[in-house]
């Protein structure tokens, strides 16, 4: 079943230009493959992974290359001329004519998402085959990637809220499986039960939105939901705030918002490759996607909801990025980072900044994966996390450091890297729709991120080495990626320079969405270079103190320590203190309710069980006392007695004196004679 | 000449036979009496013959038979009792006495 997505989205585009959007015929309508493809490679790696060479690699490698190769042709359609389909298969109508279906939308956003997840998944599952290399488990580590990938692509070509929801818990399942996945360290199953439990708080928020959202309106569907919204129905209008709150509560947990980012710093324990696409393409940029594809509902109807979303987004942005100042880890810093990265798309999608907000999600995931990547290869190297034990690693490892600062200052926004463009584009968006003071709290942040980007850069590769055995640089089948993600992390910043068309391509903007619906949301027409110009002097000036600060060697603890400032050092490292006030919480809480369920079970709820046990005792004793040792087993005892004593009696007849048997049945025989004679 | 005449021969035989049968100790004592018992039959069924004459010779017919199987069960009986007297050096019945409780 095909039919035209948003039907009535489908208005001009704003600036008055022609739509021309193909429905992407061949390659859109088989598009679920991709949603298919990571679940048959999940399914082939459980089955023969243990077989091949590469543990099952080879499979989720080639599963993503598939689909990368749809994704791309599906991107350059949607560059060249725009494409809008959507196949769904109806599954179930539930109640009054609500409809379940499944399927795939073909849409610049998720085009896009396609794109993102299969181009970035490639690279990682690559890097993976020779990061994990004699790891343990590998066939069950692809088999997991698989599913996480397949997972994220079955939830951005969701046509509707139900399907999305699939997605998002198969993101959830598969996510918890790879963070826990070294489980024979107790700490890492803590953390996956960290993250489970922590996204499963916020799910609730998304599946209660969505039945708000999807019961007003009569469907789950989000081309109903843009229509409903671009068309200010009424019945979505009374619940738009809370079903968008909601939503956004669901976005929460996924896309790590304070104060639900306490899991993806603990997330950190999975194998780095997971970190790498988990923070990149797949996990945490669903909420974000979220936020993107109900953006209608927002940006009409749910206005209310906004000033909520932007402090959060903006708390997120700030304080969360702070502390990767503290972090050791280093792995945690970029974790930190993404954290605050996250904050800056959050903040744009709802101050009504859709192209900002998804364009920074797709620059991100570049750099952001570039610096994971590069993070492990540093990892593979030195065999520790900890920043205290690197240092000097510029000239061991010449690939991964190059590659890592592509990343570092694509992350810090410096011209023209890829950060650059997008990060300017949301401070622009804040400034136009009158956030200044988010706008320049952004622009704070930018510093900071320049800043312990920095920091990280300097104690990894500069000063000398600090930890032990001689590190090489990592095979080529690790660097290959790191400069097949370092290339798109300098260029794809471009794509969408305000007020540039790209002869045949336009730009981003046009791609994820205004081309063919009329969004309404702000993007900037020409860059404002007076803006752009304080936002790179933010990240100017991160780099130089850091540098001033970080760039001398240290190569004790002592001096290390010295750096600390007094009260603002222990409050970042006890990350403000949330793991221990969550904790805290927990533990004061549990006490009294677990005496009081104890209580409850041992009185009221064994009562139950305890007559029922007493009744069933009672009934089974006389069953088995009277019924069956005195009623049954006499019926049988007295058959087998009165059989042994006739046996007994008769058996004497057996003499085994063969002429004794002959002398009765003559006389039997001369009996029946006289019988036949005399009597018949 | 009249029926009875052979009928009581038969009558005899047998009589003889069953006495044999009972009393004799001597297992091949106890096959012979079943042959007079046989015999006895024998007579009998080619008296009743002789008067009644049916068109296929019924009585014959069936004393042949009897004989047969006679020969058949003699046969077997002996090597029976061939073989027991092999293995027990006796052909006395009351030295058999083994099946019995």
């Amino acid at each position: 079943m095909v039919r035209g997505l948003f039907s009535v989205g489908l208005l001009a585009a704003e600036d008055g230009g022609t739509i021309h959007a193909g429905d992407g015929g061949f390659w859109a309508d088989t598009a679920g493959i991709m949603l298919v493809l990571p679940f048959v490679a999940f399914l082939l790696i459980l089955a023969f992974g243990k077989r091949l060479p590469n543990k099952g690699g080879e499979i989720a490698v080639g599963a993503m290359a598939i689909n990368l190769l749809w994704a791309s042709v599906l991107m350059i359609m949607n560059m060249t001329g725009g494409v809008l389909d959507e196949t769904t298969f109806e599954i179930a109508r539930i109640g009054s004519g609500i409809v379940f279906e499944l399927g795939w939308v073909v849409d610049g956003l998720s085009i896009m998402m396609y794109f993102l997840v299969s181009f970035v998944g490639l690279l990682v599952f690559i890097y993976a085959i020779g990061y994990m290399h004699g790891d343990r488990r590998v066939d069950w580590f692809f088999a997991a990637f698989s599913l996480f990938a397949g997972a994220m692509l079955i939830l951005v070509g969701a046509p509707n809220l139900i399907q999305l929801i699939i997605g998002w818990e198969g993101v959830g399942l598969a996510s918890y499986f790879l963070i826990g996945f070294y489980w024979e360290d107790l700490d890492n199953v803590r953390s996956g039960n960290k993250a489970f439990l922590t996204n499963k708080v916020a799910d609730v928020g998304l599946i209660l939105g969505a039945i708000l959202i999807g019961v007003s309106i009569h469907s789950f569907s989000f081309a109903d939901l843009a229509k409903a919204a671009t068309d200010h129905s009424t019945e979505l209008g009374a619940v738009a705030v809370a079903g968008g709150l909601l939503l956004f509560f669901g976005a929460m947990g996924k896309s790590a918002q304070f104060p639900l980012h306490i899991w993806l710093p603990d997330a950190m324990a999975g194998p780095t490759p997971v970190s790498a696409l988990m923070h990149a393409a797949t996990m945490v940029t669903a909420g974000i996607y979220l936020m993107a594809r109900t953006f209608p509902l927002f940006q009409n109807l749910a206005m209310d909801a906004r000033t909520l979303m932007i402090a959060i987004g903006t708390i997120t942005l700030f304080a969360i990025g702070l502390l990767a100042l503290t972090a050791d880890d280093i792995k945690k810093v970029l974790a930190y980072s993404t954290v605050s990265q996250l904050g800056y798309m959050m903040t744009a999608v709802a101050a009504g900044g859709y192209t900002a907000g998804v364009f920074h999600l797709f620059t991100h995931a570049f750099f952001k994966a570039l610096l994971f990547l590069g993070a492990g290869s540093v990892i593979h190297a030195v065999h520790s996390n900890n920043m205290s034990d690197m240092g000097g690693l510029r000239k061991h490892m010449p690939t991964t450091y190059w590659t890592f600062m592509v990343g570092s200052l694509a992350l810090a926004g410096i011209i023209p890297l890829a950060g650059f463009w997008s990060k300017d584009e949301i401070l622009a968006t804040l400034g136009h729709e009158g956030y200044t003071t988010v706008m320049w709290i952004a622009i704070a942040g930018a510093f900071v991120t320049a800043f312990y980007m920095t920091r990280t850069v300097a104690l990894t590769f500069f000063g000398s080495y600090k930890g032990h055995g001689e590190p090489h640089e990592s095979p080529r089948v690790m660097t290959a990626p790191l400069i097949g993600l370092a290339i798109p992390s300098i260029f794809v910043g471009v794509l969408n320079i305000p007020g540039v068309n790209w002869p045949g391509i336009g730009n981003f903007t046009e791609w994820i969405g205004v081309r063919v619906v009329a969004m309404g949301d702000y993007h900037p027409k020409s860059v404002d270079w007076g803006l752009a110009a304080i936002g790179l002097a933010a990240a100017v000036l991160g780099i130089v103190l850091g540098w001033m600060i970080f760039a001398r060697d240290r190569a004790t603890q002592a001096e290390r320590d010295a750096l600390e400032v007094p009260v603002l050092y222990p409050l970042l490292r006890r990350k403000y203190y949330m793991d221990d006030l969550a904790w805290g919480l927990v533990n004061t809480t549990r006490g009294p309710l677990a005496r009081f369920v104890n209580w409850t079970n041992t009185y009221i709820i064994d009562m139950v069980p305890n007559a029922i046990g007493g009744v069933t005792k009672a009934v089974g004793g006389f069953v088995y006392g009277i019924l069956d040792q005195r009623g049954v087993d006499g019926v049988f005892n007295g058959l087998s007695a009165i059989t042994d004593g006739a046996g007994s009696a008769v058996r004497k007849w057996q003499t085994g004196r063969v002429q004794q048997y002959a002398a009765a049945f003559v006389a039997g025989a001369v009996i029946l004679v006289i019988v036949f004679v005399f009597f018949i | 000449m009249v029926l009875n005449q052979f009928l009581i021969l038969g009558a005899a035989l047998f009589a003889m036979g069953v006495y044999g049968l009972l009393v004799r100790r001597n297992i091949v004592l106890i096959l012979l009496s079943v042959e007079l018992m046989l015999n006895a039959v024998n007579i009998n069924l080619i008296a009743f013959e002789s008067f009644l004459v049916t068109s296929q010779a019924l009585g014959q017919v069936f004393a042949i038979f009897v004989i047969t199987v006679a020969a058949a069960e003699v046969g077997i009986g002996l090597a029976i009792v061939l073989m027991i007297f092999r293995n027990r050096k006796s052909a006395n019945v009351d030295d058999l006495s083994l099946m019995r409780w």
